[in-house]
């Protein structure tokens, strides 16, 4: 399994010579099993690299959207693929008792907020609602649930080539959760014993205790959260806009300091993982 | 098990209510009761190990003022997840210190995004009633 980050920035896409080594660009990390199975974690503006990249080569893919937040779907109308007549491209994203995905992405793709209706896309493009259960994507294993952050919100374990990633980039464990308990503790499931948790990054301490209830974690939750789930690697992601580089430099010291057992890294823009 | 995260925002409510609440899961079982709910319970909620629904409704025997017992199937509780709807009923009940309380209980079923019931939050009161004849 290949994890590449296309994405890394959180809540607003934030581009500059503070940013440049994290990114600017919001959520969107590729996710390659060895027998070409494509999985695509998030929309976010970051999502315009990825699909340059995918351009051209036929493959079915399969967008998993944790939530609709417009940091997380802005990128769609700009990935190139979605413009390929007859490519197979699967959306996958949170149920909601109210709307359908696609009543509810064809809030932002439709003018005025777009100038491309979803049904006009050349594409062949498949909307579903995530599975209470495993299933099956390609080569990947794909597991759904719902996490602490405001709306419906999923985060992601996909299993492929014998290895595990998690991916909950918004996600605030911390509301609900002494982070001691594993039953009560939200993303517990998806993160136990992955190779890598990609998780919220978004806040230091101090930030947090001014933003309980915005749906992110500080750092050290982020780090706590591994533990308990023993993720080998955390893999800080979803960066505050205004963390300059240097910022999330110390945001990683502080979450490495506050591991009992495994690595932390921030996800950087281009940062490609072989698991 | 790990809990749905609509059980564990359910729970952290909850806990920081005054009013009293148990939460139960999708098969009846006492999931959590916060403090307010001890006064009713009679025992705290760190007292007991697990506290199922059929040892729940068997302890506190719910009975109406007439001294009937209460039928399983009209606790509010169980309205709540069989119809998915709020339900309310007022109750005798033997706590699990043995006292006698009238109970008001407002259910209302937890239904996830995608439409199961996971579980139930009952709100309760008590004080308001004569006691059973």
């Amino acid at each position: 399994m290949r994890i590449t980050i296309w994405g890394s920035r959180g809540s607003l896409a934030a581009p500059g010579p503070d940013t440049i080594r994290y990114g600017g660009n919001t959520a969107c990390v590729q996710v390659d099993a060895f027998d070409g199975s494509v999985a695509i974690l998030d929309a976010g503006t970051g999502m315009r690299h990825a699909g340059l990249r995918l351009a051209g080569d036929g493959r079915p893919i399969h967008v998993l959207l944790t939530h609709l937040h417009m940091d997380h779907i802005q990128g769609l109308g700009f990935f190139r693929p979605l413009f390929e007549p007859g490519r197979e491209v699967h959306v996958w994203g949170p149920p909601s008792t109210t709307r359908n995905l696609r009543a509810r992405l064809t809030r932002y793709l439709s003018p005025p907020l777009f100038p491309v209706r979803l049904r006009d896309l050349p594409s062949k493009v498949e909307l579903h609602d995530v599975e209470p259960e495993p299933w099956s994507v390609g080569a990947f294993r794909v597991t759904a649930a719902g996490v602490i952050h405001p709306g419906p919100t999923v985060g992601y374990r996909l299993e492929a080539d014998g290895a595990a990633l998690a991916y909950l980039p918004d996600h605030e464990p911390r509301l609900g959760s002494d982070l001691l308990d594993p039953a009560w503790t939200s993303g517990f499931e998806l993160a136990r014993d992955v190779n890598v948790l990609l998780h919220d990054g978004q806040f230091g301490d101090e930030e947090y205790a001014r933003r309980v209830g915005w749906g992110h974690s500080s750092v050290t939750h982020a780090a706590r959260l591994a533990d308990l789930s023993q993720a080998r690697e955390l893999l800080l992601i979803h960066h505050d806009p205004d963390h300059a580089d240097a910022v999330v430099d110390e945001l990683v010291a502080v979450a490495a300091a506050e591991r009992r057992s495994g690595t932390v890294r921030a996800a950087s823009e281009g940062l490609a993982l072989q698991l | 098990m790990a809990q749905a995260v609509e059980l564990i925002l359910a729970r952290q409510l909850a806990s920081g209510l005054s009013v009293p609440i148990l939460l139960v899961d999708a098969r009846g079982d006492t999931l959590f009761y916060n403090e307010p709910a001890e006064a009713i319970f009679g025992r705290s909620f760190d007292e007991i190990d697990t506290l199922g629904f059929e040892e729940r409704t068997s302890i506190l025997a719910p009975r109406r003022a007439n001294g009937e017992r209460l039928p399983v199937e009209q606790l509010p509780g169980m309205l709540a997840m069989r119809e998915r709807r709020p339900a309310h009923a007022q109750f005798f009940i033997h706590g699990l210190d043995g006292v006698v309380r009238d109970v008001e209980a407002t259910a209302v079923p937890i239904e996830s995004a995608g439409g199961h019931v996971l579980g139930v939050i009952v709100v309760m009161w008590h004080g308001r009633m004569a006691g059973p004849e």
